[in-house]
């Protein structure tokens, strides 16, 4: 008998099946919204086990992101024609393979990045991540190889509810499960106290960049699921915007909360669709919300357990 | 045998200010020994020094006969020297029952990789390590409070949570900052029998910060005095009663207003 988690796991992704297979019938506007939001939730509990549980301040995910987006999508574009594969085999058999090198290729930037500046305390990291979005941005701009400021077209709509659903699936079980042991609850203590949890044994480094590599590989996937959903990547697909927007659901979730983060990366997606029209306006939105949101509500939209305030003594 | 941990001629400087000069001492294995001193001693920094919060300007610090000064504080945890906070650091958003079940951390058999499969043998740690954590929260009668958040524990509590979180980590030497701070006079003595429980049941070695002196007297064989980051003495209790230096230390200290004040 599995355990109870793998059990929900592998029902989430026969789930995942059924919806695929009945995705025909789905009303096309609609069916976009779901893997869209699909994409978000995996971006958004994936940064979450960096900036909520682990305690620390990325500011480029979508860094990330465009890594795995850019890697699946040269991978497709390239081999589709040239293996001469039937479609079904290039859905069913290279996209995932793409996938998976998305997100590996954008583990190891996570390492590159993260393994320096996780060393240090505070907020060098967001710093440093800010910075590492803005390199890969221009970066990008000027390859030729990848289609440079003008991006990627052409890449094959392989993107279906049954690789989104179980990408989110996945996505969830692997943070769920991180933090779900004793091993894992040393992700949260070194977000509660570094130095304490030092003098525990707990290699904090080490912690730190586990969860770094571990976020960074499902942005990567996020991203390969995004460029074969839309067809189309530029490199301003994934900017400074990109990274606030991952960062207010993971905010408005309730930093370090499960449940609270999924329903957040839905909503706000959710709700964004009728925002598309006011264009850059919607992120003056977003930031007010995102003040009004830390006046109001400090412990974020969905947690009813108010974090009480430290107690004098510690 | 070698002391379990010798301290040879350690220094530390911050900025103009030295505030561990040459101090030269031992633990041996076993043995509850008490640091004392008044305020801005130095006593927390040499804390700070042994488990490698600070390293040293000079002198070298021995533990198990191998030099430790240089490794980073989880490595010396690992080594056998466990510790707690004169101002109390526990994870505050973690359930007390969290709070020490994390610190098995050294002894684990499991990893990121078993977390996600979840094997049987995965489930069977962790309900062997869920046993051994009520265990030691039974030492305090924290079971009863297990699954609140450490934060809502009472000061006293929070303080004896921090000595079992401590213990989890297995090792040979307990370093104890003031661990009797804020409590009444009834609290402290209990508090020490406990300590000295500990002592014997897991055969260790502490190293005890405490400013109450009878505290101090009734408990240890050994004790250390700072003073203004030296070692002024070091005997046992009723040598250093009686020595000079000492009371006038402990005198001189209660008119005049602590260094770093
Ligand atoms: N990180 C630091 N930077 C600068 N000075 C420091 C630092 N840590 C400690 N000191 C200074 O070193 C001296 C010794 O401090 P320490 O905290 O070790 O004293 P203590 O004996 O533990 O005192 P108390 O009984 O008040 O806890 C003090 O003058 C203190 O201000
Ligand atoms: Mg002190």
């Amino acid at each position: 008998m599995l355990p109870r988690s793998q059990l929900w796991l592998l029902g989430a992704l026969a789930t995942a099946g059924a919806a695929s297979a009945v995705s025909g019938r789905i009303n096309p506007y609609f069916l976009d919204v779901a893997l869209g939001v699909a994409i978000n939730v995996i971006l958004a509990v994936s940064l979450n086990l960096i900036n909520g549980f682990t305690g620390q301040f990325s500011l480029g995910h979508a860094g990330f992101m465009a890594v795995g987006a850019y890697t699946a999508a040269m991978i497709t574009t390239t081999l589709a024609s040239r293996l001469g594969w039937p479609p079904v085999a290039l859905r069913w058999g290279l996209f995932p393979v793409a996938l998976l090198a998305g997100g590996l290729f954008a583990a190891v930037a996570g390492l590159a990045v993260g393994a320096p500046s996780l060393r240090l305390k505070g907020d060098y990291l967001a710093i440093v991540t800010l910075g590492f979005g803005e390199i890969i941005k221009v970066v990008l701009q000027n390859v030729k190889a990848v289609g440079a400021a003008s991006g990627l077209y052409g890449i094959p709509s392989y993107t279906n509810l049954f690789w989104t659903l179980s990408g989110a699936a996945v996505t969830v079980y692997v943070v769920w499960g991180l933090l779900n042991s004793t091993f894992g609850r040393g992700f949260l203590a070194v977000a509660d106290d570094e130095v304490a949890a030092e003098a525990m044994g707990l290699n904090t480094t080490r912690y730190k960049i586990n969860a770094f590599v571990v976020g960074s590989f499902f942005a990567g996937i996020a991203g390969g699921l995004y460029a074969h959903l839309k067809g189309y990547i530029s490199p301003t697909g994934f900017d400074f915007n990109k990274s606030i927007e991952i960062v207010v659901m993971v905010i408005l979730g309730g930093m370090g909360r499960h449940v609270g983060v999924i329903v957040a990366a839905i909503l706000l997606t959710v709700v964004q669709e009728p925002l598309r029209k006011l264009g850059d306006w919607r992120m003056i939105l977003y930031a007010l919300l995102l003040i009004g949101l830390m006046l109001a509500r400090p412990q974020g939209l969905f947690s009813w357990s108010l974090r009480k305030p430290r107690t004098a003594a510690s | 045998m070698p002391p379990l941990l010798q301290l040879d001629r350690v220094t530390i400087r911050f900025g103009g200010l030295t505030a561990v000069s040459e101090v030269s001492a031992t633990v041996e294995p076993g043995e509850l020994v008490g640091l004392i001193g008044p305020n801005g001693a130095g006593k927390t920094t040499v804390f700070n020094l042994i488990t490698g919060v600070y390293a040293a300007t000079a002198g070298d610090i021995r533990f198990d006969g191998q030099p430790i000064d240089g490794l980073k504080p989880y490595a010396i945890t690992r080594r056998g020297i466990a510790r707690t906070f004169q101002n109390i650091r526990l994870f505050p958003s973690l359930t007390v029952f969290d709070n020490v079940r994390v610190a098995f951390h050294l002894h684990l058999a499991h990893d990121a990789v078993h977390s996600l499969t979840r094997g049987p043998k995965f489930f069977e740690e962790e309900a062997r390590l869920r046993e051994q954590t009520r265990e030691l929260l039974g030492i305090f009668q924290l079971e009863r409070v297990q699954d609140e958040p450490a934060r809502s524990l009472p000061y006293g509590d929070q303080r004896r949570l921090e000595i079992i979180r401590a213990l989890a980590t297995r090792p040979k030497l307990l370093l104890l900052d003031e661990p009797a701070a804020g409590m009444n006079p009834a609290e402290k003595v209990e508090l020490m029998r406990l300590i000295q429980f500990i002592q014997e049941k897991f055969q260790l070695a502490i190293l005890l910060v405490e400013h109450d002196m009878k505290v101090v007297m009734g408990v240890c064989r050994r004790i250390h005095v700072l003073e203004y980051g030296r070692k002024i003495a070091e005997g046992t209790p009723e040598a250093i009663r009686a020595n000079p230096a000492v009371i006038a230390a402990y005198l001189g200290t209660e008119a005049a207003t602590p260094r770093h004040a």
